[in-house]
């Protein structure tokens, strides 16, 4: 793989995200704006004296996810509508440098996310307590396993329903993924389907590491399945056309 | 060594069978036009030339590649015009260019292509803002950024305004000179005689008639006269008179299947001129592309109904 067109693509995928207003709001507006309201507003029942001490790592759990599933699954889905993806098929670019390009793409939007929603978190009195590494591990294996759920869609749906499908995805998982409302406070049952799902595993780990607790193994199994079987089931699936 | 070159390329989607048993051949330096009316197979053959598809059977080669399975030693070698989209629509074309041509090792400039196909004026435009012509002309640019030595373009004129047509025209004539194959569909008629070196006429997947634009108009050519005059004149006793059948295949339209020798012109126009018919136009011999585009796939209908 020649590196001059996967810098090239990377940059081009990473510009498009940027400008694009409503992938700004998702990747940064909203992770922010829940951040802040409910670190100031004490309404979420997040059983901790400083509610930012459970946010900061469920919006960074967020941010993952919305990069990683929602922003790249639309995207790409409206790139297979637009024929996009088809025309760069009879490019020497080839497939495995497209699928680095947008990896790459959303590492950088991820590491932005991080620059910016950290020092909010800090400002509002969030103090970590170590744990970065499996922190970082535990974010890479997340957007791999996202980003095989946002490919699925948008290689599988029309663009449309991918948007649709993806928003409304995000939003499930935003409530169900011990992101915003602790995973305790959901019923029994709701609470270990939950526990099957990507986002309430990302956060689990996210929470305790960065709590300075050892990370759960069930969480961390849970992580690691959906990395191999949502990218194999999106490779197996995927139609460019 | 041809740059194209299919044999009994058949190509099935289920039980329709869009390509049926079609043979192609075209070399360096020359451009050949794969002319048919929607839905004849002309944009399933140039995918499946392109690679996006695998033949149900037959030969494909583009520069003697397999385009499936070569897809990589055949990408830099060809450039691709689809019918449509194939462009991030927030691209302004400048960027789409620029970016295009990181795919390539010696890529034609930005600016060049830009200058070629006359769109520096609104080269910083997203592309889903610019009019359909000029979506086409990106189109063209893109294709030609990794200098191809074969260059697909599937109806390049369609949508673009007769300006823009005769620019793609002559950027087709440049490849050509430059020694660049060009496989072009169209269903402008007049497209394919002014461009292609050859035409494959195609219906039903597969080539009804083959050869220079030339050779397809004089094929068949001075057996026939036709005629234009007012609808519903008595073909039975026009026919006796010039001593060979005559139908009225339009309104207003005649064909005298019979050769066309001075002797029956005369004769026909001696028999307009007894009843005072108007003669609106006449043609012995040549025919236009079209008549043989119309006869040929007219057939073809007439035969399977």
């Amino acid at each position: 793989m020649k590196p001059r067109p996967v810098i090239a693509q990377a940059r081009a995928e990473i510009l498009m995200t940027l400008r694009r207003g409503e992938s700004l709001l998702l990747a940064l507006g909203i992770p922010v704006l829940l951040l802040v309201f409910f670190s100031e507003v004490d309404v979420l029942p997040v059983g901790t004296r400083h509610p930012v001490t459970f946010l900061a790592p469920g919006v960074l759990a967020l941010a993952v996810m919305s990069t990683a599933m929602v922003g790249l699954g639309i995207a790409t889905g409206f790139e297979r509508s637009y024929g996009v993806l088809k025309r760069l098929g009879t490019t020497p670019l080839g497939r495995p440098a497209l699928l680095t390009a947008k990896t790459a793409a959303i590492l950088v939007v991820e590491v932005v996310q991080v620059a910016v929603l950290v020092p909010v978190a800090l400002a509002l009195g969030w103090d970590p307590s170590g744990g970065v590494l499996a922190a970082l591990g535990a974010v890479l294996v997340a957007t791999v396993a996202f980003a095989g759920l946002g490919l699925l869609m948008a290689g599988t749906l029309r663009a449309e329903v991918t948007l649709a499908a993806a928003n409304g995805l995000y939003l499930l998982l935003l409530l169900l993924g011990g992101m915003v409302v602790p995973l305790a406070k959901l019923p029994g049952g709701l609470r270990a389907l939950a526990r099957l799902l990507p986002a309430a595993a990302l956060s689990d780990v996210l929470h305790a590491s960065l709590g300075g607790d050892p990370t759960p193994a069930r969480a961390w199994a849970v992580l690691a399945a959906w990395a191999v079987v949502a990218p194999a089931l999106a490779a197996a699936a995927f139609r460019w056309e | 060594m041809a740059a194209i070159d299919v044999s009994g390329l058949v190509v099935r989607y289920g039980e329709v069978t869009a390509v049926d048993g079609l043979d192609l051949s075209a070399d360096a330096g020359s451009v050949l036009a794969l002319l048919g009316p929607n839905g004849a197979g002309k944009t399933t053959t140039v995918e499946t030339l392109e690679g996006y598809r695998r033949p149900t059977a037959g030969r494909v080669r583009v520069m003697g590649l397999d385009p499936v399975t070569d897809r990589r030693r055949l990408a830099p070698l060809i450039g691709v015009m689809l019918q449509r989209g194939g462009v991030y629509p927030t691209m302004s074309a400048r960027d789409a260019l620029g970016l295009f041509a990181a795919y390539y090792d010696d890529p034609v400039s930005p600016a060049q292509l830009l200058d070629l196909v006359d769109l520096a004026a609104v080269a910083r435009r997203p592309w889903r803002t610019l009019s359909g012509g000029e979506q086409q002309r990106v189109s063209l640019a893109l294709a030609l950024v990794g200098r191809p030595r074969v260059a697909f373009l599937d109806e390049p004129t369609a949508g673009m305004d007769p300006a823009a047509r005769q620019l793609l025209w002559s950027v087709v004539r440049r490849l050509r000179d430059d020694g660049v194959c060009v496989l072009m569909t169209t269903h402008y008629l007049e497209e394919a005689e002014r461009l292609a070196d050859r035409v494959v006429i195609i219906d039903g997947g597969r080539a009804v008639a083959e050869g220079t634009p030339a050779e397809l108009v004089s094929a068949g050519g001075g057996r026939e006269i036709r005629f234009g005059a007012p609808a519903g004149i008595d073909t039975a006793a026009l026919g006796a008179a010039v001593e060979a059948a005559v139908a009225e295949e339009r309104p207003g339209e005649y064909l005298v299947a019979g050769a066309a020798t001075p002797a029956r012109v005369a004769s026909l126009t001696a028999w307009l001129a007894e009843r005072q018919l108007p003669l609106a136009d006449l043609r012995a011999g040549r025919q236009t592309l079209e008549d043989v585009f119309l006869r040929l796939t007219g057939e073809r209908a007439e035969a399977g109904r």
